[in-house]
């Protein structure tokens, strides 16, 4: 991308902001030393003899290290620089194991052990170790020309920006959802209940609002000063740029058209995510958990809305903002956009396999000349495997569950008929896109269920 | 020093505005909550974790501020700004390079962009505190209708600049909008729908057509999207957040164990 710019000047161009970054994460991490060992809170991770190594030690080190990194980055020089990048190999190494499957399995193996060892991730000195720890690889990974190429793309800015948001609310929502739980094991109030007094608006509230209002004007100002906004060619509709990339909001729908066309992930499915959002309140009968953070009080609604929104919607953003070059071809993060990267591609359908592979015939197909009835009669016996298939998914699913899991069982018996099953439907059309996905990259590369191409109906 | 400000606290001027004294005691801290037009949104007292940041995140009331600035800067961008294929690129060219206001732009450019992400956390810490439980299940369906205008705010927004990046992203966005079943001309369904042999849903007929105003991104779209984004889906938004705000406090106020 930046190719016209060569290896030094690009290292000479990005120094001055690297440096600074570095400053600023070892201020960062002095503060926090600062403020552990003044507010007293520092715990003793261990002891050397008499030495005691507190948690303010270890920020202090960590300070101290961002302090080194600083000047080296700042040279600008390509020798010193090296030292602040990861190492070429490992750069190619990272980019050689990652692809769209290893990619969203390994978001979602690790969102999953985080949720299940989340006590162990919400402590603060964890969480802080983890925060430092990225920041410190996309400090080492921006000396990379493609790296920073993707990332520093002005409207890819905000989305590095939503990752790192993400991760700090995630964070503080289950650091309170984990201490509330407790609480309420041990039989105490939650922490929202404790803070059920009455206070004036005035200062309190309007004075909060004044200040959030006058640091965020600052803030974007900053922004605006900092970061000029992208303006491209004048737009030209014979010359179409590759990749042609919606705007990044909508990136999980596009990614979502490798494994859809476009009638499901642009019409069906994204009208579905707005109803589905509206419907929650109305099929979460759950009364626990209104207005403050509990996991263990509503484990289902959290896990499915959490698969929803982090993995499905967000991870997909990311992917396709950052991971997807021309051609919507999959590239790793320090690899070069290739217009000419050649992905084999030879998909079969259900039917095929159906018809071909295991009744070892050729598919239906109507005599030529018959009328549109019977074409259409054929196309239905043609692709009855998947249409079966998938009228069992959708009406023999949610009763199944009912008849084999205790569990919806009990959401039967409190929903009554309608709500089971708009809420199981609703799941189970949330399911399609990580089936598809499964199915596609199986060794069966099927792409789709049922294919009519005549009447553009694939799904 | 002291008797001019008291001066002109005692003016009728300034009495005519404000209807009372300071707010520092606790009467005058009620009243003026009661009597200020902007400040009367407000409650006059609240539970105190209901402005806890750490649980609110306050990310409606930075939403709700993002959408003020974009609503002002955006005004003034009006000024330097023409919807036609002559003006439109020059008009954004000449705030990067001649205009001396031309940093509205940027501000205008990433506080859309902030404001689609603080919405999202908004949704977020309101689904997290399963706030939208009863008897707040509606402010939810309000709010999710916000999300969306939000995002087509931003998604008309985009077209503007008339430069590569923004006709391309609008391009692919509303290619979609073909493949809606019945209702787009390569949707599934829409072959059907003949009359006498004679398509009803072509490329001149269907969703996209509608959405673009002509069969490809054009002069007609960038009408059209102009108009949505500066008036039609601004005033919807308006309108819903007064819904919004109105019904935080008639459900009570921001929720809270009970
Ligand atoms: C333009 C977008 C929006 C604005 C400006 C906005 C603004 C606000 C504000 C200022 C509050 C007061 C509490 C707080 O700050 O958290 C609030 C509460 C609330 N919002 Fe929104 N909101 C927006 C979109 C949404 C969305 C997308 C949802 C959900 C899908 C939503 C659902 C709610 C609910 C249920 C409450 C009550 C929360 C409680 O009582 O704890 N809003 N909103």
């Amino acid at each position: 991308m930046h190719g016209h710019v060569s290896e030094p000047e690009f290292l000479e161009q990005i120094s001055g902001f690297l440096g600074v970054y570095y400053l600023t994460l070892a201020t960062m991490n002095g503060i926090a030393a600062y403020y552990l060992w003044q507010s007293k809170r520092s715990a003793v991770l261990f002891r050397v003899g008499k030495n005691q190594f507190t948690t303010a030690t270890l920020w202090l080190a960590v300070s101290v290290v961002f302090l080194f990194l600083a000047p080296i980055a700042m040279s600008g020089d390509p020798q010193w620089m090296r030292l602040a990048s990861i190492p070429q190999p490992l750069r190619d190494l990272a980019d050689f194991l990652m692809g769209p499957v290893v990619y969203t399995v390994g978001t979602m193996v690790v969102l999953l052990l985080m949720f299940l060892a989340r006590e162990f991730f919400v402590k603060p000195v964890v969480a802080w170790g983890l925060l430092n720890l990225s920041l410190l690889l996309m400090g080492l990974s921006i000396t990379d020309v493609d790296f920073a190429a993707i990332v520093t793309k002005p409207d890819n800015v905000p989305i590095v920006g939503l990752v790192f948001l993400l991760g700090f609310f995630t964070w503080l929502a289950t650091y309170r959802a984990v201490e509330n739980d407790k609480r309420k094991e041990r039989g105490e109030p939650s922490l929202e209940a404790l803070n059920n007094e009455k206070i004036l608006v005035w200062p309190d509230l309007v004075y909060t609002e004044l200040i959030c209002m006058v640091a965020l004007t600052a803030f974007l100002l900053l922004w605006a000063i900092g970061l000029q906004a992208p303006l491209e060619e004048p737009a030209s509709s014979v010359k179409t740029p590759n990749p042609s990339k919606a705007p990044w909001y909508f990136l999980g729908l596009q990614e979502m058209l490798v494994y859809f066309d476009p009638w499901m992930a642009g019409v069906v499915l994204p009208s579905l995510v707005i109803f589905g959002l509206m419907a929650i309140p109305f099929l979460d009968y759950n009364k626990a958990g209104n207005g403050y953070y509990t996991i263990k009080e509503r484990m289902f609604a959290y896990l499915t809305f959490q698969f929803g929104f982090l993995v499905l919607w967000i991870t997909l953003i990311v992917m396709g903002t950052f991971l997807r070059g021309p051609n919507w071809n999959f590239f790793g993060v320090y690899e070069t956009w290739d217009t000419h990267k050649v992905e084999a591609l030879n998909n079969v359908d259900l039917s095929e396999y159906f018809w071909i592979y295991l009744l070892g015939q050729a598919r239906p197909q109507a005599p030529a000349g018959s009328a549109t009835a019977t074409k259409l009669a054929f196309i239905l016996y043609r692709e009855a495997p998947g249409i079966i298939a998938l009228l069992l998914y959708f009406i023999v699913v949610p009763p199944a569950l009912v008849l084999y899991s205790k569990f919806f069982r009990r959401l039967f018996a409190h929903m009554g008929f309608i709500r089971y099953m708009v809420m199981a439907n609703l799941l189970l059309m949330m399911a399609l896109l990580p089936i598809k996905m499964i199915f596609r990259w199986s060794p069966l590369n099927m792409k789709y269920f049922i294919a009519i191409p005549e009447y553009l109906t694939n799904l | 020093m002291a008797t001019l400000s008291e001066t002109i606290r005692n003016s009728q001027i300034w009495k005519s505005i404000f209807r009372h004294p300071m707010p520092v005691d606790r009467r005058n801290r009620v009243v003026v909550m009661l009597t200020n037009f902007f400040l009367h949104l407000h409650p006059v007292s609240i539970k105190k974790q209901g402005i806890a940041l750490s649980f609110t995140w306050c990310m409606g009331g930075v939403t709700f501020f993002l959408f003020l600035v974009e609503t002002v800067t955006g005004v003034l961008l009006m000024f330097y700004y023409r919807p036609t294929l002559e003006w439109a690129y020059n008009d954004i060219l000449a705030l990067r390079d001649v205009t001396s206001l031309g940093i509205l732009r940027e501000l205008h450019r990433w506080g859309a962009h902030a404001m689609v992400i603080t919405v999202w956390l908004h949704m977020y810490r309101v689904f997290l505190t399963g706030s939208y439980k009863p008897p707040r299940e509606f402010n939810w369906v309000v709010g999710v209708v916000l999300l969306l205008l939000t995002l087509l705010l931003s998604f008309t927004g985009y077209l503007l600049p008339w430069d590569q990046l923004a006709i391309w992203a609008i391009t692919v966005g509303s290619n979609m909008a073909r493949a809606t079943p019945f209702l787009g001309y390569e949707g599934p369904g829409a072959q059907l729908l003949t009359v006498d042999g004679i398509d009803m849903i072509t490329n001149a007929s269907d969703a996209r057509f509608g959405l673009l105003g002509a069969r490809f991104v054009g002069e007609e779209t960038l009408n059209r999207f102009y108009v949505l984004h500066c008036i039609a889906i601004p005033l919807a938004v308006a309108l819903l957040l007064a819904i919004h705000f109105w019904r935080v406090r008639k459900d009570g106020g921001i929720s809270g164990p009970l």
